[in-house]
């Protein structure tokens, strides 16, 4: 009889931060559990405190070199609350917004080219030393060029913005620090067409690929679950601003045009003893029911409709594809993303062409508050910050719940429900097979340094162990 | 006897005006000397030593040494940076100084300095990592003295300038820092408009709710290295 064992994938390449899952086999090497551990920890959320207020939207994009702006502008919309504004004045907002814009688009196209394409195009179980961005630049030097302009593009963006690429100081509580001078905005307009028909392009690709691929789409890692995001009073996609909403996996509403001050009456985090990263559920629906997925795909199946006009095309395509219902199709995260991408370059050019990102009428101030929550959709989903101040201006609480947080259930389902359908049974681990872990997990674009607010890179591991709990196999695919 | 007189400075020669300090008659030249305690409007203290210069084969600190006819002064040289980089590197060791979360950055003259002189990673030291708690008691004035170099400006501001001494050395030696004179800034007679309140050079004596309010670009060593004004004036 063959001992059980267990596998670890460890580190998970391209994804963002470090992770290692453990597959627990039984007697006849069939799956009986798989887990994705968390295993750094940060602690942002207690050296936070005692900082004054004013420094929190720059502390905290330090979570993150990915998508800083995310956290920079989810602390900063909480600390609006804090210094009592409720409306930011139309320059103010419509910066904050293009900028969110660009930070979206540029992560969206990293993900999708660099980290996802190599999976696509070259299938998941092919040649380790080719799936990579450098074999699909040799291979498509076209689409490669692209995908490294459309990044330049909405970092550019940022940079325009926040004054830097990467960690910038634009949004500061109750406003902005700048405007866009005319220059600038110029140089924008005359690329933003290029962009719009590029992005159009890359979506394209994606959906070409869901639907070519039915069959494995619909399987891999494919579960119902609720879902979860912000959107607009009237239903909109919204990636800056909204009000709360869960559906259930038919579609029907768990809580709907919430305020997300109230955020914490309804979600609640749960702790497992082997992961730093809490296990958060709708508190209606209870630990075992109530969990819940955001990001893209989430996005797609809480929103209405898009309010720009290519974007909603592509989202009524996607609706159709899953005859009107909720998709739960993990892999459909991709098609999501790049209708976002074309959502985000069609909110960019309404915005250039927009007076008010001249305006000099920066920054309001109200009456002053001790608690602010800023909630925002970043690139890989629901971003929450919640924030307690002091009269003496220093931060005395901070809660952060990040988009992979949101998701560690669906995560370590997916992850389970992929290694049940290709490890089980198997008598030998191959890299194709471990990496078919490693694309759903993927598909969610963790940046698992966020999610426990933990330092370093991030590549995955996968160990193996038997019934009685011992290391029998272990793989990894360090970078 | 008030005659104007030459003295050099690195072979160039310089006019100085009896009274003067090699650093106000380079200044005046357009010849730039670095310098952390030594500020415009308060009295020189010569306490950073960044402004060592040699002159007529001693180290002097150029802030408070009298020019004088004939002298030839050493600074712009490589050994005369070196040093300067050594004391500007301990000053970060001996700090808490996260320049990406500091409002100062961009307008500090620490982080200022320290490009100047090419010091790229405060690497070669030990860390005293001190844990000094903010004091944000005042509604318009926080310190944070994780920051501070101890260069004194304060205390001369307060005690010249307002009248107040509001801030103070205390401890000996290594252990010397500059404190409130009181249980914390709340408690004394400090206020926003105090000389003292705009003199730090970097970001302890903070202004309570201005923090990034200027866009990356437009601070002040967004432009120009430190010491580059006082250059432009030769050229
Ligand atoms: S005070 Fe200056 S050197 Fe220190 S952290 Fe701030 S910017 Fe950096
Ligand atoms: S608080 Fe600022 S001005 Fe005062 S000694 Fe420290 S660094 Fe110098
Ligand atoms: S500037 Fe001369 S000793 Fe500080």
């Amino acid at each position: 009889m063959a001992a059980s064992r267990l596998i670890e994938i460890s580190p998970v390449t391209r994804v963002e931060g470090h992770g290692k899952v453990t597959i627990h086999l039984d007697e006849n090497n069939n799956v009986d559990e798989a887990r994705l551990h968390i295993v750094e920890f940060r602690g942002f959320e207690r050296f936070i405190r005692g900082r004054l207020l004013w420094e929190v939207p720059v502390i905290v994009q330090r979570l993150c070199g990915i998508c800083p702006v995310s956290h920079h502008l989810a602390a900063a919309k909480a600390m609006d609350q804090i210094v009592g504004v409720d409306v930011l004045p139309p320059t103010a907002e419509k910066m904050r917004r293009l900028m969110h814009y660009g930070q979206v688009m540029q992560s969206h196209v990293l993900h999708f080219f660099h980290l996802a394409a190599p999976d696509l195009l070259f299938g998941f179980g092919s040649d380790f030393a080719k799936r990579n961005i450098f074999e699909v630049i040799r291979q498509n030097p076209e689409l490669g060029l692209r995908a490294v302009l459309m990044r330049k593009f909405g970092q550019e963006i940022i940079e325009a913005t926040a004054g830097k690429k990467i960690h910038g100081t634009g949004a500061i509580p109750g406003g902005i620090n700048r405007n866009l001078d005319i220059a600038t905005r110029d140089r924008f307009l005359s690329q933003v067409d290029q962009m719009l028909e590029w992005s159009q392009g890359a979506l394209a690709i994606a959906r070409g690929y869901v639907e070519d691929h039915r069959a494995l789409v619909d399987s891999f890692g494919s579960f119902p679950s609720n879902h979860m995001s912000i959107v607009r009073e009237d239903g909109a996609l919204d990636l800056y601003h909204g009000k709360m909403r869960a559906l259930t996996p038919d579609g029907a509403p768990i809580f709907d045009m919430l305020n997300y001050n109230d955020y914490h009456k309804h979600i609640v985090e749960d702790v497992r003893s082997w992961s730093y990263m809490k296990f958060p559920f709708i508190k209606e629906l209870g630990p075992e029911t109530g969990w819940y997925r955001v990001g893209p795909l989430a996005r797609m199946n809480t929103a209405d409709f898009i309010d720009t006009p290519l974007a909603n095309e592509a989202h009524g395509a996607l609706k159709a594809y899953s005859g009107g219902k909720l998709n739960h199709s993990t892999l459909a995260n991709h098609w999501a993303r790049m209708i976002e991408v074309v959502h985000c370059v069609e909110k960019i050019r309404e915005l250039l062409h927009d007076p008010d990102l001249q305006g000099t009428d920066l920054r309001a101030v109200g009456e002053r508050r001790h608690e602010g929550v800023g909630v925002i959709e970043a690139p890989r989903g629901n971003l929450i910050h919640h924030y307690k101040v002091d009269e003496n201006d220093q931060v005395t609480y901070c809660n952060l719940i990040v988009s992979t947080t949101h998701n560690n259930e669906g995560m370590n389902r997916a992850v389970k429900d992929v290694a049940i359908t290709h490890l089980s049974g198997q008598p030998k681990i191959t890299e194709g097979m471990l990496n078919h872990i490693e694309v759903a997990i993927r598909a969610y674009d963790p940046c698992l340094s966020c999610a426990t607010h933990a330092l370093g890179q991030m590549p995955l591991q996968v160990e193996i162990y038997d019934a009685g709990d011992r290391l029998v196999d272990r793989a990894g695919q360090c970078l | 006897m008030s005659d104007p007189f030459t003295f050099r400075i690195d072979g160039v020669a310089v006019t100085a005006k009896p009274g003067q300090t090699i650093m106000e008659a380079a200044d005046a030249a357009g010849i730039y000397i670095p310098r952390l305690c030594d500020v415009d409007g308060l009295r020189h203290q010569g306490g950073c030593r960044v402004c060592t210069v040699k002159a007529g084969g001693r180290s002097v600190s150029s802030c408070t040494q009298p020019a004088e006819p004939g002298l030839e002064v050493e600074n712009n040289t490589e050994a005369r940076n070196r040093v300067r980089r050594d004391l500007v590197e301990m000053l970060f060791h001996e700090g808490n100084h996260l320049c990406p979360i500091c409002e100062k950055s961009g307008n500090c003259e620490l982080q200022a300095m320290a490009y100047r002189l090419g010091m790229t990673a405060p690497t070669r030291f030990p860390y005293l990592e001190p844990c000094r708690d903010l004091d944000a008691s005042h509604p318009d004035i926080a310190l944070d003295t994780n920051r501070c170099i101890s260069c004194g400006r304060c205390i001369r501001a307060s005690q010249d300038v307002d009248g107040k001494g509001v801030f103070g050395y205390v401890g000996r030696g290594i252990h010397r820092r500059v404190a409130v004179n009181g249980d914390n800034l709340a408690d004394t007679d400090a206020v926003l408009a105090d000389k003292a309140m705009s003199v730090c050079p970097v970001g302890c004596i903070i202004r309570k709710n201005e923090g990034f309010r200027m866009p990356i670009g437009a601070r002040h060593f967004d432009h120009g290295l430190i010491g580059h004004e006082i250059e432009e004036k030769s050229k």
